[in-house]
């Protein structure tokens, strides 16, 4: 269910364009339904669609065709890890595989105390970061040799059942 | 500690990307340390001069329209987001006079794989594009904007909003600016990870709310664009080149680089090199001191290749790098491309079959799907690599993924199609004992792989 306060956020983001394309804040209304929620339903889909008064397949077709979108429901923290060529020259398949090693998952999967999802990603326009990961789509970070993926794993897991 | 204090410790300062003192007479990122991208900073730096010159608020006479396309005609700045056209040029373009609304879009969508520069210029140095987009929208007549910025640099698309807010409480944005008769919005979008968006018609689809799928070309945007309203589109460091033009002419900005290759250009440099970072440098540079500024290769080893202009480009061997400078015409020369100005170094111990797959596994990703030749080709070609790669390859798979290129490369709606060719047959034209040698013992002609 999309909350009063979520829609205040959507409400934002229609603002910036002209009344009879409130469409183009699609985007940025699921973007916003999965921090909140943490993936994209077919429900929230069904609310983003009434709300920017839109046909639900307009909505889907958004969901499933930009990739950072959470089709299912994912792990409390989702790490992205950068692979493409500029990455893979600074070990980006390394820092991948220590924490495919570390967490005990293979890249897709999700640990099973819900805590962590591993994804291999395209380039996150961080090259000259390199190894970089995204988390929960909003958090770059740069630089991540394997200790510190190791510190990352570490403080993150301590703070996986709190708020 | 909450996660968002955690993960802000593992944030990208800058220090080591831009703020490293390794540049050669920039003007973008001249000044920045990281803490002073804010409105106050950016005038106390000449910030906003140039508005205030072209609205005539400073005392001064104002430019016209007209005036304001000369001076970026002269200054000959060409499109910094790959295509390198004329920026005065494409301006030009735009129906001035057109009766109804008008667009003008900034192409943030940085995802070419080795592309780093625009997010530190809106990290650090934000108002530079407010400013740089407010001079173009009242060069064409143009009342609303928004900047699509790569859904993947969200922390970065936060401080853009920021700094809009900051711009709009200032005056410098909205209605009348500063008391002149000039009004423009500026709004902020963000993608959410699709490449295709970083082609301009399809980012216009996605700013529209659809999926990022390019549109046929003609109508180009400059008549047909943003809700089929005249569009013009420039990347981030385009407009962020032009307050400098108009604070200091065209004629400065095109002798800072050479004839036909005004400016400044930011390089990012990527791979096995010591220092890899932003570099902003005056067009024309040799590559050899560009290499020198990121450190030089990685210690004990020597340079093999080079993807100059990001993963789009033909690659280039070491001596045809070396032998080149830093600009269009000088690395169109040389067989490649200046593209985004991505610099992606490789050294002696990397194996370029492997490279090749790892891209072709990117456009295949990355192919929206909706010509049939990338669909379908871009799926093939990395088949291919991928055998090759890992000893069950044929010969006369060389030769095929030759063919397969000739038959995406040109005939496709977007450049997609010709982003993921372009290495295949350069990789192949540049390495190609490379790639027998994979076929014909089964293993790779490079030791190690570290």
């Amino acid at each position: 269910m999309i909350s009063d306060a979520i829609k205040a956020r959507f409400a934002r983001e229609t603002a910036k364009y002209p009344a009879d394309q409130r469409q183009s804040a699609v985007m940025a209304c699921l973007a916003i339904v999965q921090q909140e929620l943490g993936h994209v339903s077919s429900d929230s889909e069904r609310e983003v669609a009434a709300y920017l008064d839109m046909p639900l397949m307009a909505v889907h077709e958004v969901t499933t065709f930009y990739n950072m979108y959470n089709q299912e429901p994912v792990g409390r923290f989702k790490l992205n890890v950068c692979t493409n060529l500029p990455c893979q020259l600074r070990d980006a398949s390394k820092a991948l595989s220590h924490l495919e090693h570390r967490l005990g998952i293979k890249m897709g999967e999700t640990t099973s105390d819900g805590v962590f999802t591993l994804q291999q990603s395209e380039c996150l326009g961080a090259c000259a970061d390199a190894p970089v990961m995204l988390v929960n789509d909003r958090h770059m970070c740069s630089f991540m040799s394997n200790d510190k993926l190791d510190r990352l794993v570490v403080e993150l897991t301590a703070l996986g059942g709190g708020a | 500690m909450s996660v968002s204090n955690v993960l802000e410790r593992y944030a990208a300062t800058g220090q080591e990307t831009c703020f490293h003192g390794r540049h050669i007479n920039p003007q973008i990122y001249q000044g920045l340390d990281g803490s002073n991208w804010h409105l106050e900073d950016y005038q106390s730096r000449g910030g906003y001069q140039a508005l205030k010159k072209i609205l005539g608020v400073d005392g001064g006479a104002g430019l016209t329209q007209d005036e304001v396309i000369a001076i970026v005609k002269e200054s000959a700045l060409r499109g910094r987001g790959g295509a390198g056209f004329p920026t005065g040029l494409k301006w030009s373009f735009m129906p001035r006079q057109f009766p109804g609304q008008k667009y003008l879009v900034c192409n943030s969508d940085e995802g070419e794989p080795g592309t780093c520069k625009d997010r530190d210029i809106l990290q650090y140095n934000p108002h530079v594009v407010i400013e740089g987009m407010a001079i173009a929208a009242y060069a064409m007549g143009i009342s609303v904007g928004y900047n699509y910025i790569h859904g993947e640099i969200f922390a970065t698309y936060e401080r853009f909003e920021a700094a809009l807010e900051e711009a709009r409480s200032a005056g410098l944005l909205g209605d009348r600016i500063l008391g002149s008769g000039f009004s423009f919005q500026l709004h902020a979008a963000h993608g959410f990870g699709a490449y295709i968006c970083g082609e301009e018609t399809a980012l216009l689809e996605s700013l529209e709310g659809k999926k990022g799928q390019p549109r046929f070309k003609p109508p180009f945007p400059a008549s047909f664009g943003l809700y089929g309203k005249p569009t013009t589109i420039n990347n981030t460091e385009t407009f962020a080149a032009v307050p400098w033009i108009i604070r200091n002419g065209g004629q400065a900005y095109l002798e800072c680089g050479k004839p036909n290759n005004g400016g400044t250009k930011i390089f990012s440099v990527s791979g096995d090199v010591q220092r890899p970072g932003n570099y902003e440098i005056p067009m024309g540079t040799p590559f050899a001191t560009l290499l020198e500024l990121a450190g030089g290769v990685r210690e004990g080893r020597k340079l093999k290749a080079v993807i100059p202009g990001g993963s789009s480009m033909p690659v280039l061997p070491a001596d045809i790098m070396l032998a080149t400078n830093m600009d269009y015409d000088s690395i169109s020369k040389a067989g490649s491309m200046l593209g985004s100005g991505a610099v992606i170094v490789m050294d002696d111990s990397r194996c370029m079959v492997n490279s090749l797959l790892r891209l072709s596994y990117f456009y295949m990703h990355e192919s929206c799907g909706q010509c049939t030749p990338c669909r379908e080709g871009t799926g093939w070609l990395w088949r291919l690599v991928d055998r090759i790669e890992h000893g069950h390859g044929k010969l006369s798979d060389i030769e095929m993924l030759d063919s397969i290129s000739d038959n995406i490369q040109g005939r496709t709606i977007c450049a997609l199609g010709d982003a993921a060719a372009m290495p295949v047959k350069a990789m192949i034209k540049h390495f190609r004992h490379e790639f027998v040698h994979h076929v014909e013992h089964k293993t790779c002609m490079v030791p190690t792989q570290a």
